[in-house]
């Protein structure tokens, strides 16, 4: 099969966007995307997206984006696997690419979520929680992972000062990402301090709503030369999707992301290499509890040893286990269906050793975007060419 | 939300949330809530009704104080993963009970609560909800 590379990002930054609508989004960062590369037209569109339906009445988002950018009559559609839409829409470009049935394909992350009520907000985010046994019982997505979280403390005997750690971490290195939606340098009694939104969690435990887009551009390594140097060429070396239960009651195992350690497993063996390999993780913090058990779902770490990695300070940029190097959710913030994209425009960055917060020499880094309460998950791994 | 929603997609699933009326696998033995056409632990479509105690056990809780849309009239109210007598997990609210009181392991039982409403014309959702024991 052909080799996937990834010749140029684009990204608007993370924010309350009150001037723009989801297609300027899109479409900037679109732009920005096929400059970077240096390509001025493409033969298919993928659009990560959760649920523009709900946020801004807006369906046919392929046909929306492909339209307003200026593309032609190519292909484009929209890709949804709730905050893993992102992930999942960048693999799914992948797999366009190495099939040989497109050669030069663009993927672009989207989320306007800040045009509705918060209440109603949280309400949209709860369509991806299972509607008829969760959200009917007035449940949020915060809820749900507040009662991991609970669980995860009792089981392990972590406190709420330990998880904050989580957001700590985010919280400094967003500091650096001009992009990120909080360049504010935080502390753990700055999140004991904020108010709980679902006990045990609070609000500082949690992502924050937010707009933003973010594209790629994928070719095959052959191709790719046609564009740009071998410097700005980054290899998608190997991915991994999989689901779990959408109903968090319904699984045996409820602090383990099943569908997080699965597809890190076949990302894994497609790039070749295991997670000892991994310079970076940029891993899914929608909650802080949420970057623990990602942690010890990808290897990382062992079961009910995440937060420790946390405690140790491994997870900084200077640690064994660097993760949301960029921000991560947290702090960067979490437009959901775009996420995914963020993660992997942040990890090319990184790899091209252009990031504002840079890992040192890092050669391979891995994105795991979770949509759900852990019912879909994707993982990528990326590595220099 | 204030939309009235069509009645049959409630009165589809009254035998689950009137009466807690989930699924026992024909050929595994396993039960389910809800009931469903595979059986996730052998992969059976022999499925028939079976009718759970109500009875369980709490596994974990949390205080909803930022609610979707359309469930803003308990606020703040406690929302629980409960462990049925018979095994499975089943998420609720938990009502008649003060949030302090509630811990890992408090016993429980099933109870038939207003869920929410519609506006003034629109419909009201009954369902399950869990109380500790009265005594
Ligand atoms: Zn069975």
């Amino acid at each position: 099969m052909r080799k996937p590379v990834i010749i140029g990002v684009g990204l608007t930054p993370v924010g309350e966007h009150w001037k723009l609508g989801l297609r300027d989004l899109a479409v900037e960062a679109l732009l920005n995307a096929m400059e970077d590369a240096g390509v001025d037209k493409v033969d298919s569109l993928y659009v990560g997206n959760m649920a523009s339906g709900s946020f801004v009445e807006q369906e046919n988002l392929g046909a929306l984006i492909a339209d307003w950018a200026g593309l032609g009559n190519i292909p484009a559609v929209k890709v949804e696997g709730a905050c893993a839409s992102g992930g999942a829409a960048v693999q799914e470009g992948v797999k366009a690419v190495m099939s040989g049935l497109e050669d030069v394909v663009a993927v672009v992350g989207v989320e306007k979520m800040t045009d509705a009520w918060p209440s109603d907000a949280t309400r949209y985010l709860a369509y991806a929680a299972d509607a008829e046994w969760e959200l009917f019982h007035g449940v949020s997505f915060v809820a749900l992972n507040a009662l991991a979280m609970r669980l995860y403390m009792k089981e392990y005997g972590y406190t709420e000062e330990d998880l904050a750690l989580f957001a700590v971490n985010a919280h400094a290195n967003g500091a650096k990402n001009p992009y990120a939606m909080f360049k504010k340098v935080i502390k753990v009694e700055t999140v004991m301090r904020s108010p709980y939104i679902a006990d045990p969690l609070k609000l500082f435990d949690a992502s924050p709503i937010a707009d933003g887009a973010a594209a790629v551009i994928i070719t095959t390594e052959e191709k790719a030369k046609e564009f740009v140097d071998k410097a700005k060429m980054i290899e998608v070396a190997g991915m991994g999707r999989a689901i779990d239960t959408i109903n968090l009651a319904n699984r045996k195992d409820l602090l383990l992301l099943k569908a997080a350690k699965v597809a890190a497993e076949r990302a894994y063996k497609m790039a070749g290499v295991g997670v000892d390999n991994i310079d970076f993780f940029e891993v899914h913090d929608a909650f802080t509890v949420m970057a623990a058990l990602s942690l010890e779902s990808i290897g990382a770490a062992e079961r009910g040893k995440g937060a420790m990695l946390a405690k140790e300070g491994q997870i900084a940029v200077d640690g064994d286990y660097p993760i949301q190097t960029l921000g991560g959710l947290k702090a960067r913030g979490h437009p959901v269906g775009a996420t995914g994209v963020y993660q992997t425009v942040e990890a090319v960055w990184q790899l091209r050793g252009e990031a504002p917060n840079q890992v040192p020499d890092a050669e391979v880094g891995l994105t795991q975007n979770i949509g759900g309460t852990g019912s879909n998950i994707t993982v990528t791994i990326l590595r220099r060419v | 939300m204030g939309k009235p929603m069509q009645v049959a997609r409630y009165w589809r699933h009254f035998k689950e949330k009137y009466r807690l009326i989930g699924g026992k696998c024909k050929s595994c033995g396993q039960v389910h809530f809800p009931k469903r056409p595979v059986c996730p632990e052998c992969g059976s479509q022999e499925i028939e009704e079976f009718q759970f105690s109500g009875k369980g056990k709490v596994v974990s809780w949390t205080i909803i104080r930022n609610p979707p849309s359309g469930y803003e009239y308990y606020k703040p109210y406690p929302i629980a993963l409960i462990e049925l007598e018979e095994g499975p997990l089943v998420l609720a609210q938990l009502t008649d009970v003060d949030p302090e009181e509630i811990d890992f392991g408090m016993e429980v039982e099933m109870v038939t609560r207003k869920i929410r409403e519609f506006s003034e014309d629109g419909i009201i959702l009954y369902g399950y909800k869990f109380r500790p024991p009265l005594k």
